[in-house]
């Protein structure tokens, strides 16, 4: 068990390594100058001997290599560099913005899996053959809708018409609602959709059919036998589904106007502020492996077929 | 990362996990049986076998086809549906509801709010077509060779795949914005690039699967080389399942490209790109609803036929 713990931490290790190569070529070993378009603006009135000292504080004039490890280096001590556009440590702007968008996601993930989990289960037990199929059109409806067009129309519908939450000023819940729902809509869609395709597959099992056979109720049989073994298909999506909710809290929060990493994000794109840029991709990319490796590291715990097997093999 | 099926679905999605398909088919046994497609359409198919499927296509699918028709004759002749000017409005006429002469209302410059979705068209689409291009071509190159060469060039390549799966896709976008710059074509590749993954790894599957049939192993004893069993043999029977994915990433290129109009890194004004006219609806969503519904209305009625299509494509048909 030490050696595959070790192992999948040393993969996602190298997974996150490689993503941070990848930004590092995409966005700073490229001739692109934008730091200079900044400082060697008139209007800022720096002396050419200043501008050569901006050069030196954010290295540019060093080889990509070196300037490839001083990065890296800086990355690995938490030093992210600092903003293009503030000046300010990125460190400090990214610790301003994470714990709004910390809510933001938690809520929006919470209420994306409530979601799932009732189209799934309301789809799965229900007798009426209509009901299901509703429900199951749900969620190809839902990845249908832009994000940001969904965030639009609830303001529109509950803000302005029915008046039920204010647009500005508000209590922190009444200014969560709206976006944790605008966030939760888009996730919820993959995962009812796997659930309710884990579910099937479950029925179709032989244990169900014994369970059937001595006498166990349709409930019984849905929360004891086919919930619990539907489980580990859906958790492995909810774990890849992290990467779409900081995608969806860029747009969320542009339309909702909240100060976390993902205005943080629209404003270093258009700002082209790419040291930001960057440690938001390694960011990204490192709560996206990190969620995994936990969900990977939970199998065997809610499988013990999966444990005995002595890999993980989904 | 450990590479699983599943982990597949998740990135486009909707494509199916396996287990549904491998429990619901016990093996036959036979090599030649097509195991079945996983359904890109994402929806939950109910088990039956393929024969009981209708051969009269449903009431959804020829809907989808028409919006979808709809959305093309709007790129081809925007004139035939609206007179109006979609850059130039009426002063006079603005911010008006929808009415028989503006069927979407007009907007705050008395612009044609109609003329302008169907205007739009050409952009969203042209925009969708080229993200497309990008992730097939790319995606599937990838995916041909590593699955075909195999080996250490196959681990290394997957393994670079799962890198860009591991960046969420708008940020690995609007990275790609950083470097390239704003615009139409820009936004296309940048979305284009982020679906490179889930073609790689599609296709790779598909070669893999295709690779150990009876036939690809009869054309190599027959004496033919590598690139000839590829072109005649891998991937006319790999590529249905591509095409459904490409279907289906259309749908999602049309969002990816409306969301990126939105932030403002598309198409500048006046350009009557569908995120765009959304974003400038917005000032007006206290007092002019339409401006923000209808374009979105839109948006999701031609994603939703799209992903139609594409189920219908990956599955259905067979």
């Amino acid at each position: 068990m030490t050696r595959y713990l070790t192992g999948r931490i040393g993969q996602a290790v190298l997974v996150l390594w490689a993503a941070f190569t990848v930004t590092f070529v995409l966005l700073q070993a490229l001739p692109g100058d934008s730091i200079m378009i900044k400082f060697e603006n008139p209007e800022l009135g720096l002396s050419p001997a200043q501008i050569l000292e901006v050069r030196a504080r954010y290295g540019i004039d060093e080889p990509a290599v070196l300037q490839y490890i001083h990065t890296l280096m800086g990355f690995l001590a938490g030093d992210f560099g600092y903003s293009i556009e503030t000046g300010t440590p990125v460190l400090q702007r990214l610790a301003e913005g994470l714990p709004e968008t910390a809510k933001l996601a938690a809520g929006g993930f919470l209420l994306a899996v409530v979601l799932a989990v009732t189209i799934a289960f309301v789809s799965s037990y229900t007798r009426f053959a209509w009901i299901r199929g509703v429900l199951l059109a749900v969620p190809s409806l839902f990845i249908s809708i832009p994000t940001f067009w969904l965030g639009i129309l609830l303001i529109q519908v509950f803000s302005f018409q029915l008046r039920l939450v204010p647009v500005i000023g508000g209590t922190e819940a009444q200014s969560l609602i709206l976006p944790v729902l605008t966030l939760a809509v888009p996730i919820s869609a993959p995962l009812a959709q796997v659930l309710c395709r884990s579910l099937d597959a479950v029925y179709t099992q032989p244990f169900v059919a014994v369970a059937q056979a001595k006498g166990a109720s349709r409930q019984w049989i849905l929360w004891r036998h086919v919930a619990r073994n539907a489980l580990v298909p859906t958790l492995t999506v909810a774990g890849l589904t992290f990467g779409e909710l900081i995608a969806g809290s860029v747009i969320t929060e542009t339309v909702f106007g909240r100060n976390g990493i993902g205005r943080l994000t629209e404003q270093a794109v258009t700002a082209q502020d790419i040291p930001v840029m960057q440690a938001i991709v390694v960011l990204a990319a490192f709560v996206f492996v990190s969620v995994n490796l936990i969900v990977d590291l939970l199998y065997p715990v809610l499988d013990p077929r999966l444990a005995a097997k002595g890999r993980v093999a989904v | 990362m450990t590479i699983t099926e599943s982990q597949q679905a998740g990135t486009t999605s909707l494509t199916t996990p396996t287990t549904k398909a491998q429990q619901a088919w016990p093996e036959t046994g036979q090599q030649t049986t097509e195991p079945p497609r996983t359904d890109a359409g994402g929806r939950v198919t109910e088990g039956a076998p393929a024969k009981r499927r209708r051969r009269i296509p449903s009431i959804g699918l020829i809907l989808a086809w028409a919006i979808v028709a709809a959305a093309l004759l709007w790129v081809v002749a925007p004139g035939l549906f609206t007179a109006y000017d979609p850059i130039s409005g009426v002063a006079a006429e603005k911010l008006q509801a929808p009415s028989i002469a503006h069927l979407f209302g007009t907007d705050a410059l008395g612009r044609d709010l109609f003329a302008r979705v169907v205007h739009g068209a050409v952009h969203s689409l042209s925009g969708a077509f080229i993200a497309v291009a990008v992730g097939l071509v790319a995606g599937t190159s990838i995916g041909l060779v590593a699955g075909s060469v195999g080996g250490i060039l196959d681990a290394v390549l997957m393994r670079v795949i799962d890198v860009l799966l591991s960046i969420p896709g708008l940020l690995l976008a609007l990275t790609i914005i950083i470097l390239l710059g704003f615009g139409t074509v820009n936004a296309a590749i940048a979305v284009g690039v982020g679906s490179i993954a889930a073609f790689a790894r599609l296709s790779r599957s598909e070669v893999v699967r295709v690779r150990r049939t009876d036939y690809v192993e009869a054309a190599f004893g027959s004496g033919a080389r590598l690139p000839i069993v590829l072109l005649r043999h891998v991937l006319p029977n790999s590529i249905a399942p591509v095409v459904a994915l490409a279907a289906l990433q259309f749908g999602v290129a049309i969002l990816a490209i409306s969301t990126l109009g939105f932030l403002g890194y598309g198409a500048p004004p006046p350009t009557p790109e569908w995120g765009l006219l959304i974003a400038e609806g917005r000032n007006y969503v206290a007092t002019s609803w339409w401006l923000t519904t209808f374009p979105g209305i839109v948006v999701v009625l031609v994603v939703l036929a799209t992903n139609r299509i594409s189920q219908w494509i990956g599955g259905e048909r067979a």
